[in-house]
């Protein structure tokens, strides 16, 4: 009965992870809380691309410069752009919403717990999905998120890639994105691992205490064990009596 | 169930082995219960040192600053009033700050890194009362020295212009010299010493 | 006074108070059956869970605001700001689903053994209104988070009151105190989930722990070992529960808390299912989410619901499912407890009960294809059919036992 259980509870268990908000393949972000080289990379690409438009409120610049080794001479030369911000303070912009909705017809949504929402492979493919489209009013497009409203910020660095498109089942679907010619500053390896750095950055202002509470955990199960030994042989002790 | 030939050194021994690590268990376990009381990060922010412009700050004049939601004075004293500190030392009670209700560099005849500028906590040290500003004139039914000073009207304690209590007054203590700097020579961080993070 | 220090304060207490007289009758002397399997682990894990949920309810009650987007901001303040505050709160998330995953479990025991079997009967009620009131507190704690996931499910399953003919729409106005899901709601949960529901619960286990002990525990093997009784007036078979099952019962918490640890630490978000992905978005009226399902433990009766064609018919039957729990002791007329010994069709009746049951829960989590829909309502069907068929087959006397031992078996 104990087995059927577990069979069952296992068998369950990958169908059981939530589909992704889109139905395209979703490349793997592989993010790592404890690579603080990458984070300190992605929290300065998110602060110099990102943070014109978008906010992360919930993230203080002194926790990112305890959790990432940053002093706060270098989170104030690095991450603090906005006037008269406080280390204290969480990554807001001078941006309002009246003047986003002006310029872009939507407002840029805090970005504190997107990663956490749809999950940190959405975000990556995400940075790695735009594509040139006339059809939109900012020239391009996304697979990720059709329509969007948010230029490919990043085109610097990427270039711009375009839709190949063919024919499946009788419709023109889009099979891939390619790179074009006259690419950006970085290569397809270095654009990837940047955008898997402020991925990476992304995930960890969802949960900045992760690194810390897999260190833990691993502590306690230490602890856990140790004491499984103790209070296993003082209950076989006590029922040498029983039989 | 049958308790004869029970090793009893062996069951002693195991009970307080697990007695132990289970104590220890639980004291690790009470550690994040307790800390969870702590002033959060969002505390600290709203309780974060302010910076006070004093370039506009007339001699005779006090500026009234809120710092971890209490008041705290800032006042340049006239040259004259610097003078007078000296003159008092018979009323009050504690004439050279040996008390500690003040940072070391206040530890001093005018408790103020600057002789002009003094900062003090606005909380009378009896009961807690914010006591009024009196330069120069003298508080009704007062009979001693008086150069200026402060005057608390829920209990009638007096201090002077350095902050310091009176003899024969309900406050026992001078009031508080909260730590703070100059960060230059307009601008006054309260809530942080000289050099601290 | 010549008795030593310590008999001097417990006589005085004694004098007062029945605190050894409670002890030795309900832990010192009392006797458990010494043949209690890994399915007996559950009560105390089930008692060890409450308290680790009302503790860290109450610590994050501390900081949490039951008002509207101060809510859900209160719960990212408590996971960033407040020093252990995370902790705390993946404790309280874990702790949640642990209290079912051990209360179903609990519950398996009793349908295996026939723990619900006079003179138990009581009992097993007791433990179905534990239930119940665990149902409603966790679909109340659900909603504090203000996440899109705690405002849709609330709006979905208080929309099914007022499936409710007649009064339908009153009762769910009245029980929303507004014309949608509002703060207002919040509010009144919130009341519910720290204080109301938390004594109802306590007091719940408190008779549970009380109906227990007047009869006894029974056992794996389904007899009362109160029958064969040695001089000194104990069951032959009992063992007391201190230091016996205090010792057994200290392994299998610490097994549970490994378990436990790993989840809290490496995956607080399980898959998705402890933690749901939409929760992580505010609250918003305007906006519903793709796919609307309740948390994992409540998803069996969902899928019976979306089974059933007529919206308040799927009411009827989703209550029915609960309602039909209470009537087990008088449904099972059979004289034999233990499924050791019950007939071979009950083995396969109950073996197709859980696995059905088990499969409601996964297809209460799917969307609603219409081939889902066709295996929900089989297992629907399956669901009931296992009380009618339990009810037949001992009415009836078609079960086939077999022989009851006098004395219980260590297997």
């Amino acid at each position: 009965m104990k087995k059927f259980l577990l069979t069952c509870l296992l068998a369950l268990m990958p169908v059981m992870a939530w589909p992704a908000p889109s139905g395209v393949q979703m490349m793997s972000a592989d993010v790592d809380p404890h690579d603080k080289a990458s984070l300190q990379r992605g929290a300065k690409l998110f602060a110099n691309y990102c943070m014109a438009c978008h906010e992360a409120k919930l993230i203080r610049y002194n926790r990112i410069g305890r959790d990432l080794g940053l002093d706060d001479e270098m989170l104030e030369k690095y991450l603090m752009f906005k006037p008269d911000a406080q280390l204290f303070d969480g990554m807001t912009n001078a941006m309002t919403d009246e003047d986003a909705t002006d310029w872009f017809g939507a407002s840029a949504p805090d970005l504190s717990l997107t990663a956490r929402r749809n999950g940190p492979d959405w975000v990556y493919t995400f940075l790695n999905s735009y594509y040139a489209d006339d059809t939109n009013s900012t020239g391009v497009n996304n697979l990720v998120l059709a329509g969007v409203s948010m230029p490919h910020v990043l085109q610097e660095l990427q270039g711009l890639q375009t839709a190949v498109r063919e024919e499946v089942d009788g419709q023109e679907v889009i099979t891939r994105l390619a790179a074009s010619e006259n690419g950006g500053v970085m290569s397809a390896a270095e654009y990837r691992s940047a955008t898997r750095d402020i991925t990476n950055f992304l995930d960890y202002v969802a949960e900045p205490v992760k690194a810390e509470r897999e260190r833990l955990g691993i502590r306690v199960l230490i602890f856990l064990f140790l004491f499984l030994v103790v209070a296993y042989l003082l209950k076989r002790e006590y029922w040498k009596d029983v039989h | 169930m049958n308790q004869d030939g029970a090793d009893k050194g062996r069951r002693r021994f195991l009970t307080a082995a697990t007695s132990v690590v289970g104590g220890v268990g639980a004291a690790f376990v009470a550690v994040p219960f307790l800390a969870y009381w702590k002033p959060s990060a969002r505390a600290q922010a709203a309780g974060a040192p302010v910076e006070v412009d004093i370039s506009q700050l007339e001699p005779g004049q006090l500026l009234n600053v809120k710092w971890r939601g209490n008041p705290v004075w800032i006042f340049r004293r006239t040259e004259d009033a610097v003078g007078d500190l000296d003159k008092l030392e018979g009323v009050l009670r504690d004439p050279e700050s040996s008390e500690p209700q003040q940072p070391e560099y206040a530890q001093n005849r005018h408790r103020s890194i600057r002789p002009d500028i003094m900062v003090l906590v606005g909380i009378c040290t009896h009961l807690g009362c914010s006591p009024l500003f009196r330069p120069d004139s003298r508080p009704e039914g007062i009979e001693r020295d008086w150069f200026g000073g402060f005057f608390c009207p829920c209990h009638g304690s007096y201090f002077d212009l350095a902050g310091r209590v009176y003899t024969g007054v309900p406050a026992p203590t001078n009031l508080v010299v909260p730590p703070h700097h100059f960060v230059d020579d307009n601008t006054i961080l309260i809530g942080e010493d000289e050099g601290a993070a | 006074m010549s008795e030593s220090r310590t008999g001097g304060l417990m006589g005085w207490i004694d004098e007062r108070f029945p605190a050894t007289k409670m002890w030795n009758e309900h832990v010192g002397q009392y006797y458990a059956p010494k043949n209690f399997n890994f399915w007996y682990y559950f009560g105390s894990l089930a008692l060890l869970v409450l308290v680790i949920q009302i503790i860290s309810g109450i610590w994050l009650t501390m900081n949490y605001k039951p008002a509207g987007e101060l809510a859900f901001e209160s719960v990212e303040y408590i996971m960033r700001d407040v020093e252990w505050g995370w902790l705390i709160r993946y404790i309280h998330s874990t702790g949640a689903s642990a209290f079912f995953a051990v209360v179903y479990l609990h519950m398996c025991r009793a349908l295996l053994y026939g723990s619900y079997q006079k003179p138990r009967e009581l009992l097993w009620i007791f433990g179905v209104l534990i239930y119940v009131a665990l149902m409603a507190e966790a679909f109340m704690g659900y909603m504090l988070p203000w996440g899109q996931m705690s405002y849709w499910g609330a709006q979905v399953i208080i929309n099914l009151f007022g499936a409710v003919p007649v009064v339908g729409d009153q009762l769910a106005l009245w029980i929303r105190g507004d014309f949608a899901i509002s703060e207002i709601t919040l509010n009144r949960f919130f009341a519910l989930h720290v204080v109301g529901l938390p004594l109802a619960i306590i007091g719940l286990v408190a008779a549970h722990i009380l109906a227990l002990h007047e009869v006894g525990s029974s056992n794996p093997d389904g007899i009362e070992i109160k029958k064969n009784k040695d001089e000194n007036g104990n069951p032959k078979d009992g063992i007391p529960f201190h230091p016996y099952y205090s010792v057994k019962d200290l392994v299998g918490v610490v097994v549970f808390l490994i378990v436990f640890s790993v989840i809290v630490f490496f995956m607080p978000d399980f898959f998705g299912l402890f933690l749901e992905p939409p929760n992580f978005e505010p609250a918003n009226p305007q906006v519903t989410p793709d796919h609307i399902a309740p948390v994992w433990y409540f998803t069996p009766y969902y899928a019976m619901l979306r089974a059933i064609p007529d919206p308040f018919g799927g009411v009827v039957v989703m209550g029915g499912a609960i309602v039909v729990l209470f009537f087990l002791p008088w449904l099972d007329r059979g004289r034999v407890r233990s499924i050791r010994y019950r007939g071979l069709s009950f083995k396969v009746a109950l073996g197709v009960f859980l696995v059905s049951f088990v499969a409601l829960g996964y297809l209460g989590l799917m969307p609603a294809t219409s081939v889902y829909t066709m295996i929900a309502r089989v297992c629907t069907a399956i669901y009931f059919g296992y009380f009618a068929f339990l009810w037949v087959y001992t009415y009836f006397g078609l079960e086939k036992t077999k022989p009851v031992p006098e004395r219980v078996t260590m297997k």
